[in-house]
């Protein structure tokens, strides 16, 4: 069982995905036919089909959806922070704690360096097998998350090191201590705490951008979006069920809310879009990470010459002008 | 005399009023049933005269109680641009919006005003839960930058009173956005170092709380509001257990540290009233009416000197 996945191109299609499941499982099904019977030539006519599978994807990937970019957003394939981390940073020393009741293993945190420049990572962690998905709340944070980001943002501005925020999240966790110990004063204070360091802060959404919980690491000088992230005030099920009344109107309600990284650019929410390999991030995690490495490097670099209070006095006029721009009718 | 004046007329004339009789004089409290004659409620605040529950107040309402005499300036908010996604999902946005606006009388969702309360200058803004649940959208956002920056340049503190479901999820990501540009709002008063209060009402909730209404210098609640980010029943669908009596209502916050005080709407005003000119080192204000003048000259120098005071303190500040 094992053995078989292993060469297995991906584990996990999407719905949509199906047609292409079959033509890649059929090539790769050759393939493995002619490595247990020498001398039998497939190569031609796996070729075709990979050429299929390849022209499939194009078709499918060329104009996703919103809701089918919803599930690519979430695909648990997709990197994730604790991926880019390891990709892009080095000297990677995570700092844990809010200094005032726990750690949260939803949000990852600590210094480390981008192509050398020493900088502060923050980032909200999904797990990517069952259980580091419960271990790290399937990126949901508590309030001691978010303390823990307002903590480690205080120690950027101090030491005038550069944030770099890595947004990935469902939402804040809807839970009783949670909600006990100050949900939303956590967010609204990590929310104010981006808006009053000194240092650059950029931010990119990598995944799913949820509502309040998403807000309080992306209020940042640079925010860009993975091509197939989305971000959104709501997630398209929670909008379905309360504006539509049913649960199934997903689609419509992924729609509706404009959550697709392109809407959100001509909207001037966000400041530029990262391609993704085709196929999305999954199907080339390593590209795709690069790709986001080299937008916030440039990201830096913009940003590296600006002093704290016009950084400030910029972010803060860049959020009072948003919406200005409504979508083209 | 004919037909239209003895038939139609009448006819008319009882489609409009009959409705309106019984609902206007009598409201039943929502939580104890008792029958509440309606002026005698709106004298109290719109509060149960019989079990102290504290029923929805417009903002209108509620600024005439807290203004002295009643007296109020209206500050004018930006209009944002309307339906920038142009939503739709069983209704169009505009037209949701058309609803509220004729079933309420109000623009939006937030009213701003200034005025003095207790002869202490303030700027003050309500958020209407009545208009679409309160919902935050560009409109709110605009109406708290307006009252932060009519704040700052009057120098004045800010009373915000908060009612709300969330976010208006209509307009989308440009709703989410309110949270940081209120947030600057907030900033802007803190840096201008003036007092901002948050009086916190049944219910304040989602992307409200989790940005201007918890960010407040003094927050207040009043007594029995439900004020969370996740709604009691979206925890329970998530946790699957059923949640303690009480749970996310202002007494329990009191208790788990999340508020300064919770006070009873009827005290609300003098409270607030002690606490600015505290904060911002006014003489104590005089409490309740103002000598008659038959008491004597002695008696009279008194509050005239105080306000004086207090006039000279704006004027310096």
């Amino acid at each position: 069982m094992a053995a078989r996945k292993e060469f297995l191109p991906m584990t996990h299609y999407l719905d949509f995905e199906k047609p292409l499941a079959e033509i890649e499982g059929k090539a790769e099904e050759l393939r493995a036919l002619a490595r247990q019977n020498e001398g039998m030539d497939v190569e031609k006519e796996a070729r075709g089909l990979d050429k299929k599978a390849h022209d499939i994807l194009r078709d499918l990937y060329k104009n996703l959806d919103p809701w089918r970019k919803a599930q690519v957003a979430r695909h648990p394939g997709r990197p994730h922070c604790r991926d880019y981390i390891a990709e892009l940073f080095t000297e990677w020393t995570p700092l844990a704690g809010d200094r005032a009741f726990a750690e949260d293993d939803a949000v990852m945190g600590g210094l480390a360096r981008l192509d050398g420049r020493p900088v502060v990572v923050i980032g909200h962690e999904k797990g990517h097998d069952t259980a580091t998905r419960i271990a790290r709340n399937f990126g949901m944070a508590r309030p001691e998350g978010y303390r823990k980001a307002v903590r480690l943002m205080s120690l950027a501005s101090r030491f005038r090191l550069p944030v770099v925020t890595l947004v990935d999240t469902p939402g804040a966790y809807p839970g009783k201590g949670a909600e006990e110990r100050g949900q939303s004063e956590a967010i609204a204070r990590a929310t104010q705490k981006c808006l009053q360091i000194g240092v650059p802060l950029v931010s990119v959404v990598i995944g799913e951008g949820g509502s309040g919980g998403a807000v309080a690491f992306a209020t940042a000088d640079r925010v860009a979006m993975l091509e197939h992230s989305i971000y959104s005030v709501i997630s398209p099920e929670g909008c379905a069920s309360i504006l539509w009344k049913d649960a199934e109107r997903t689609r419509d309600a992924a729609q509706a809310l404009r959550l697709t990284a392109q809407d959100l650019l001509k909207l001037k929410v966000i400041d530029r879009i990262i391609d993704e390999p085709l196929g999305g991030a999954h199907r080339d995690p390593r590209a795709a990470m690069r790709a986001v490495g080299s937008a916030v490097g440039d990201a830096l670099a913009e940003l590296e010459a600006e002093k704290p209070g016009a950084l400030v006095r910029k972010r803060r006029e860049k959020f009072l002008r948003m919406g200005e721009t409504a979508l083209p009718a | 005399m004919n037909w239209i004046t003895n038939y139609v007329r009448p006819r008319i004339n009882s489609l409009f009023t009959r409705r309106e009789v019984p609902e206007n004089l009598w409201t039943k409290c929502d939580e104890c049933g008792t029958m509440l004659f309606h002026r005698e409620l709106r004298e109290n605040l719109n509060v149960c005269t019989s079990c102290d529950h504290h029923m929805q107040i417009s903002p209108r309402l509620r600024f005439e109680a807290l203004f002295d005499n009643g007296a109020y300036a209206e500050i004018d908010v930006p209009a944002p641009v309307q339906d920038p996604l142009h939503f739709r999902d069983q209704k169009p946005y505009p037209q949701r919006l058309r609803t509220a606006q004729k079933a309420t009388g109000e623009k939006e969702a937030m009213l701003v005003a200034e005025g003095e309360i207790g002869r202490t200058p303030v700027v003050a803004a309500a958020q209407d839960f009545s208009f679409m649940a309160g919902s935050m959208g560009m409109y709110v956002g605009n109406a708290i930058i307006a009252a932060a920056e009519r704040a700052v340049a009057s120098r004045r503190p800010l009373i915000l009173f908060s009612a709300a479901g969330g976010a208006r999820m209509q307009e989308g990501i440009l709703s989410l956005m309110q949270m940081p540009r209120t947030t600057v709002a907030i900033e802007m008063l803190r840096e201008a170092r003036l007092p901002y209060i948050v009086v916190l009402t049944h219910p304040t909730t989602g992307g409200v709380t989790a940005s201007y209404a918890m960010l407040g210098d003094i927050q207040i609640a009043e007594p029995g509001a439900l004020i969370c980010f996740a709604g009691p029943r979206v925890i329970e669908q998530t946790i699957r257990e059923k949640l303690p009596e009480g749970f996310q209502r202002a007494e329990y916050l009191l208790e788990h540290g999340m508020l300064d005080r919770v006070t009873d709407r009827r005290r609300m005003r003098d409270e607030l009233i002690v606490i600015l000119r505290i904060l911002q080192h006014m003489p104590p204000a005089v409490k309740g009416e103002l000598p008659p003048p038959a008491e004597g000259p002695e008696a009279a120098p008194q509050p005239d000197a105080a306000a004086k005071k207090v006039a000279a303190q704006e004027s310096g500040a």
